[in-house]
């Protein structure tokens, strides 16, 4: 039995920042996708919102949010691809926020419903979110895109790495 | 090299169904991670028993977002872990579970979960049960009644500590 949870494809952002992180061409022989993220963005503020869209659809989402803010727990419906906030070039030198994303049957022809937990770790503003997902769509992903507000950039040393779940 | 997620068993609906169970786990991998996938005829919330137990032997402190207000629940002497304290709602929705230390017979098993259904809410739940029995076998279930409808799958995966 081979392997199961096989790294696809990994990207690292270079000196000159990046726009968006993308995984194009996604195999479909998988069952399950897992996104991990290690990211800051340049965006002049506390935190960047990372947001995390398929097949080039930044539309057909619905997103529930639990926040942890400091010491104020919130919950929010969003109809943009959020998955939660990181790292942003007013939060202290060095620090990134943390992500990952599970996408279950990423294949299937049913809608994608997803599950993602984002940390942005820093003195001047901590946020920890939970966020339930769905794409509606009944196309298989086959491209994902990490992506922020504006046109903001990802910062040098951002890594997304892409991995696929076998079930047999 | 050593397998990370051994897959171990898959069930795929051909038919609605009350109840998903994974029975017959191996007791030979450290920790277990359970991947629900589908939708619900009702606006149910879920449940989890192991062994078949069906005593009060659960308890389970849930903090959980709908969308508009976040709050937190705890739950004990139940006879079954409720995953989240919103329904599911009737679109595609998913959990998953982690169960570190499943076989060992020397502690209480604790069992970790995320439930996330866009159109209802996403939770965090921790959940307990009080048994030193290694875990041979899971079943899902609705609390309020429904089914898990055809096409729903339910995937145990195996991770080992070396």
């Amino acid at each position: 039995m081979g392997t199961t949870f096989v790294k696809i494809a990994t990207a690292t952002v270079g000196s000159g920042g990046a726009a968006t992180i993308d995984f194009s061409s996604i195999p479909q022989t998988y069952t399950d996708l897992v996104i991990k993220i290690s990211a800051r963005n340049n965006e002049t503020d506390n935190g960047a919102s990372l947001r995390v869209y398929f097949n080039n659809d930044t539309s057909n989402i619905a997103v529930k949010e639990l926040r942890a803010i400091g010491s104020t727990p919130a919950s929010y419906s969003i109809t943009y691809a959020q998955a939660g906030y990181v790292s942003a070039n007013q939060t202290e030198s060095n620090v990134f926020g943390t992500a990952t994303v599970y996408i279950p049957n990423y294949t299937s022809s049913n809608h994608k419903s997803s599950s993602a937990e984002i940390i942005l770790p820093s003195n001047v503003e901590f946020y920890s979110v939970l966020s339930a997902r769905l794409w509606s769509s009944t196309s298989a992903i086959n491209q994902i895109t990490i992506a922020n507000t504006l046109s903001w950039t990802w910062a040098q040393y951002t890594t997304a790495t892409l991995y696929g779940i076998k079930n047999s | 090299m050593a397998m990370t997620y051994e897959p171990l068993n898959t069930t795929t609906l051909t038919t609605a169904a009350a109840t998903i169970s994974l029975n017959s786990i191996p007791s030979t991998y450290t920790d277990l991670v359970v991947v629900f996938n589908g939708t619900n005829s009702a606006n149910s919330e879920s449940t989890l028993q192991v062994n078949g137990d069906t005593a009060t032997n659960y308890s389970a402190t849930i903090i959980d977002g709908n969308g508009s207000s976040a709050t937190s629940y705890r739950y004990s002497t139940r006879s079954s872990i409720y995953t989240q304290v919103t329904g599911c709602g009737t679109d595609q929705y998913n959990m998953i579970f982690h169960l570190q230390n499943y076989s060992n017979t020397t502690t209480y098993k604790t069992i970790l979960t995320r439930f996330n259904a866009a159109s209802k809410g996403t939770s965090a739940c921790v959940g307990l049960w009080r048994s030193t029995s290694a875990i041979t076998s899971i079943t899902l279930g609705n609390l309020s009644g429904g089914n898990f409808n055809t096409g729903s799958t339910l995937t145990i995966y195996g991770i080992k500590a070396a």
